[in-house]
C-alpha cells in the first residue's frame, strides 16, 4: 500500500500478519507465559490452581525418576551429537563431489528427514526385532547372539540413537553443504598453486572456514536433543523393561502433564529445561571465539 | 472511505467464517470411549428408544479413544466446557469424585434399580453416589484344549490351584520349543489379584492413609508371580518379540493365558479348541472386577435430563439388551434373564464362569493419584523381573512411594 502513512498503514500491516500472528500469540506466546506462572502453583486440571511458592522446584530436586530421565537425555546426546556431527560432516564432503547422479544420492539421503518419527519408528522397530529383525539376523550371520534391543533400557538408548543418526544425518549434512559451497574457490587455487595437496586442503581451508556452520549445527543439535521426544515416546516395546524404565525430560513432562494431572510440576520442569539449554547456549557462545573463524571481507 | 469500508468488510467477513451455533431446548452432550468405533449404531439405537420416552431431549454424542479419552476429558474440564454426562472407569474415577467435578445422584437413583450392589458401591464416594454404574468386565484364563489333549493331562477345573496350572503348564511346554505352558502378565493388575488370591496381602490399609504392599504376604505373592517367569513357563517380553500375548495364544503355541473376557470375539476365529474356567487359586479364589461407570458433570445445566439420560443408559432393558445382543460389554446389572442370550452363544462353552468369577470380585486399588502410582509400582515390578532388586526391596519402595503419593 504505497502511499499510506501511520495508522492507516500499520492496520493493514496488522490484518495481513493476523492469521499467522495470532496463532502465535495463542499457541506459543500464550502458553509460555501461562507455563512461568503454572510453574509456581499446583494445579490437577480439576479444581483451581493453588500457589505454592518454590514448592514444584523443590520437589524436583529430589525426584529421582527427573535425575534419571536427565541422565538418559544427557546419555542419548553423548552418543548421539558426535556421531551425527561428525557422519553428518563425512557425508557433506562426500555429497559436495561434483559426480553424475549425485542429485539422487543427496535426495536419497534427505528422505528419511522428511519421513514422519511414525513411520521411522515403525521400520526401525522391525529391523530392531530381536527374534525376526535384519540387525540380529545380521549379527548372527557372523556369529554374534544380538541383545533383546528395544526390550532393555541400554539397548533401546543404543538403538535409538543409531535410528536417530540414521534420520537425522541428511539434515545435518544439508547444512554442511550450504557451507562447503560458500567457501570461495579462490582459496582452494591460491592453495594448489602452493602446492598443498587434498588433505592439507582439507584441514587449513575447508574445516576453519567452515566452523560457522559447526557451531550452528552444535546449537541447533544440543537445542534439539535436550527435547528429544518423538522416538523415545515411540520405539521401546510396549511392557519392556525399557518403556517402563526409559524415560527422558519431556516424556517425563507429558506423564506429569496428562497422565498424573500434575501441570504445576510439569511446567516447572519445561522450565528447569529451558534454563538449562540457555545455560549451554550461553556456554557455547561464549566459547566461539576461540574454534569459530569467520572469514574476513 | 472506501479503504475503511473495505477494511470493516474483510473484518466481518473473517467473524462470519467463524459461524454461528444456534442451542437446541434441552441438548445433553454425552462424551464416551466405549462406543467408538464398533457401538454407534447401538448407541444410537438406545438413544432412539430414549428420546421415545422422554422428547424434547436431544443427546449429542462425543467419542475418542480410550488412550486420548482422559485428556480430552480433563482439558473438557479445566477449559469449564466439560461434558454434561460422561464415562469413566472405576480406576479414574476417584480422581474425579475427589476433586467434586461430579453430581451427587443418589436422590435419583430408585430403590429397585437392578444394579449389581457391588458395582453401585465401587461408585460411590463419601456416600455420594456420583456415578452409576455401567458395564462390568472381568478376567478369565483360557486353555487351548487341544494343547491339552497333545500333552494327554486333564482340563482345568474351577478347583485349580496355581501348583495344578503351572504342573499343565509344565507338561505343554515340554511339547516343543516354541511352545509355551502359561501366560499370567507380571505387572500392577495381575499383582494386585494374585494378592487378593493370596489373600493376606492388601495393598492399602482400610482407611487409605497408608501402603501395606511390603508385607510378607505381598512379597511372597510378588516372588511367586517372578519365579512362574523365570522358570521359563511363560515367555518373557523379549522372547515374545512383539508378538503380543494374545496373538502367542491364537496362533495355537500357548496352553493357557490369563485374559480378559473382552477377548471372547477375538479368539473365535482360533483355529483349535479352546475354553474359559474360573482363574486357579494360591488359597482362595479372587478375580478382576472391572467397572465403567457414567457421571454427570456438576458444571452441567440441565442436571435432570442429565440424569434421565445416565439412568435410561446404564439400567434400562433396551440399553441392557442392546448391549448383551452385540457383545458391546455386559451391564452391571443383577437380572439374569438380560443375559440367557450372552450365555448361549459358544465358544466359549464355560461362559458361566464369567458368572462364577462374580462371586470373587476384587476392585482395583484406587488413590486420588492413581496413575503414579501404577507407573511406579510396574517400574519396580519390572527392576524384580530383571533381578536388579528382591521382592522385599522393590515393596519396600513401593510402600514409600505409594504413602508419599497418600500424603
Amino acid at each position: 500500500m504505497p502511499g499510506l502513512k501511520g495508522w492507516q498503514k500499520w492496520k493493514w500491516v496488522i490484518f495481513f500478519l493476523a492469521p499467522s500472528l495470532v496463532g502465535l500469540l495463542v499457541f506459543i506466546v500464550y502458553p509460555i507465559i501461562s507455563s512461568f506462572w503454572l510453574a509456581f502453583q499446583e494445579w490437577n486440571l480439576l479444581t483451581p490452581p493453588e500457589f505454592v511458592g518454590l514448592a514444584n522446584f523443590q520437589e524436583l530436586l529430589n525426584d529421582q525418576d527427573f535425575w534419571r530421565a536427565l541422565g538418559y537425555t544427557l546419555n542419548f546426546i553423548v552418543l548421539y551429537v558426535p556421531a551425527v556431527f561428525i557422519l553428518g560432516l563425512f557425508l557433506a564432503l562426500f555429497l559436495n563431489q561434483k559426480l553424475r547422479g549425485m542429485v539422487v544420492v543427496r535426495t536419497a539421503t534427505f528422505l528419511p528427514v522428511v519421513a514422519s518419527w511414525v513411520v521411522v519408528s515403525l521400520i526401525w522397530k522391525w529391523i530392531f526385532n530381536p527374534s525376526f529383525g535384519l540387525v540380529n539376523y545380521g549379527l548372527e550371520v557372523i556369529g554374534i547372539d544380538g541383545p533383546a534391543w528395544l526390550f532393555e533400557p541400554q539397548t533401546a538408548l543404543i538403538a535409538m540413537v543409531i535410528t536417530s543418526v540414521w534420520k537425522d544425518v541428511g539434515y545435518i549434512a544439508l547444512l554442511y553443504i550450504g557451507g562447503l559451497q560458500s567457501i570461495s574457490e579462490t582459496f582452494y587455487e591460491a592453495a594448489r598453486i602452493d602446492g598443498a595437496n587434498r588433505w592439507r586442503q582439507l584441514r587449513h581451508i575447508t574445516l576453519p572456514l567452515l566452523t560457522p556452520t559447526m557451531f550452528f549445527v552444535a546449537i541447533t543439535l544440543l537445542i534439539n536433543y535436550f527435547q528429544i521426544f518423538d522416538q523415545v515416546w515411540l520405539m521401546p516395546m510396549r511392557d519392556s523393561a525399557a518403556d517402563r524404565q526409559l524415560e527422558v525430560i519431556v516424556t517425563e513432562v507429558v506423564k506429569n502433564a496428562f497422565s498424573y494431572n500434575r501441570m504445576g510440576y510439569a511446567s516447572a520442569m519445561s522450565w528447569v529445561l529451558f534454563v538449562l539449554i540457555f545455560i549451554i547456549t550461553f556456554v557455547q557462545l561464549r566459547l566461539q571465539n576461540r574454534w569459530v573463524y569467520y572469514e574476513v571481507e | 472511505m472506501k479503504r475503511s469500508a473495505l477494511f470493516i468488510s474483510m473484518v466481518l467477513l473473517l467473524v462470519s467464517l467463524v459461524g454461528v451455533t444456534s442451542a437446541q431446548e434441552t441438548t445433553i452432550r454425552y462424551f464416551t470411549f466405549s462406543a467408538a468405533p464398533d457401538h454407534l449404531e447401538d448407541l444410537d439405537t438406545i438413544i432412539a428408544a430414549f428420546q421415545e420416552e422422554n422428547p424434547g431431549i436431544a443427546i449429542e454424542v462425543e467419542t475418542a479413544p480410550f488412550a486420548d479419552y482422559f485428556t480430552l476429558l480433563q482439558a473438557g474440564v479445566a477449559s469449564g466446557d466439560a461434558p454434561d454426562v460422561f464415562e469413566l472407569n472405576y480406576e479414574n474415577f476417584v480422581t474425579y469424585a475427589a476433586n467434586g467435578t461430579l453430581l451427587d445422584l443418589s436422590a435419583m437413583v430408585s430403590e429397585d434399580a437392578p444394579f449389581y450392589p457391588r458395582a453401585l458401591e465401587a461408585f460411590s464416594y463419601d456416600g455420594q453416589q456420583l456415578a452409576l454404574p455401567e458395564t462390568f468386565s472381568t478376567v478369565l484364563m483360557y486353555y487351548n484344549a487341544d494343547l491339552f489333549d497333545a500333552a494327554g493331562i486333564d482340563y482345568p477345573t474351577a478347583e485349580w490351584t496355581w501348583d495344578d496350572a503351572t504342573a499343565a503348564a509344565e507338561a505343554i511346554r515340554a511339547l516343543g520349543d516354541d511352545t509355551w505352558g502359561l501366560f499370567s502378565p507380571v505387572q500392577f493388575w495381575e499383582f494386585y489379584k494374585k494378592a487378593a488370591q493370596n489373600g493376606e496381602c492388601e495393598f492399602l490399609n482400610e482407611e487409605g492413609t497408608e501402603s501395606l504392599i511390603n508385607s510378607p504376604a505381598c512379597v511372597e505373592t510378588l516372588e511367586w508371580m517372578v519365579s512362574v517367569m523365570n522358570d521359563g513357563l511363560m515367555p518373557t517380553a523379549a522372547q515374545l518379540s512383539g508378538v503380543s500375548d494374545s496373538e502367542l495364544f491364537l496362533s495355537g503355541k500357548l496352553g493357557m493365558i490369563v485374559t480378559g473376557i473382552w477377548m471372547f470375539g477375538a479368539f473365535e476365529e482360533a483355529d483349535f479348541a479352546w475354553d474359559v474356567q474360573l482363574e486357579p487359586m494360591i488359597n482362595q479364589h479372587a478375580h478382576h472386577f472391572f467397572a465403567n461407570g457414567v457421571g454427570v458433570s456438576s458444571s452441567t445445566s440441565n442436571p435432570e435430563a442429565a440424569a434421565a439420560w445416565v439412568e435410561f443408559l446404564t439400567s434400562s432393558e433396551v440399553a441392557a439388551t442392546v448391549r448383551v445382543n452385540s457383545s458391546w460389554e455386559l451391564p452391571a446389572l443383577d437380572k439374569p434373564e438380560y443375559f440367557e442370550s450372552y450365555l448361549e452363544q459358544t465358544p466359549p462353552e464355560n461362559r458361566e464362569a464369567v458368572f462364577q468369577a462374580l462371586e470373587s470380585p476384587v476392585t482395583p486399588p484406587v488413590i486420588v493419584r492413581q496413575n503414579e502410582m501404577q507407573d511406579g509400582v510396574n517400574a519396580l515390578i519390572q527392576r524384580v523381573v530383571d533381578g536388579e532388586l528382591t521382592a522385599q526391596e522393590a515393596l519396600d519402595m513401593a510402600k514409600e512411594e505409594i504413602d508419599s503419593l497418600l500424603d
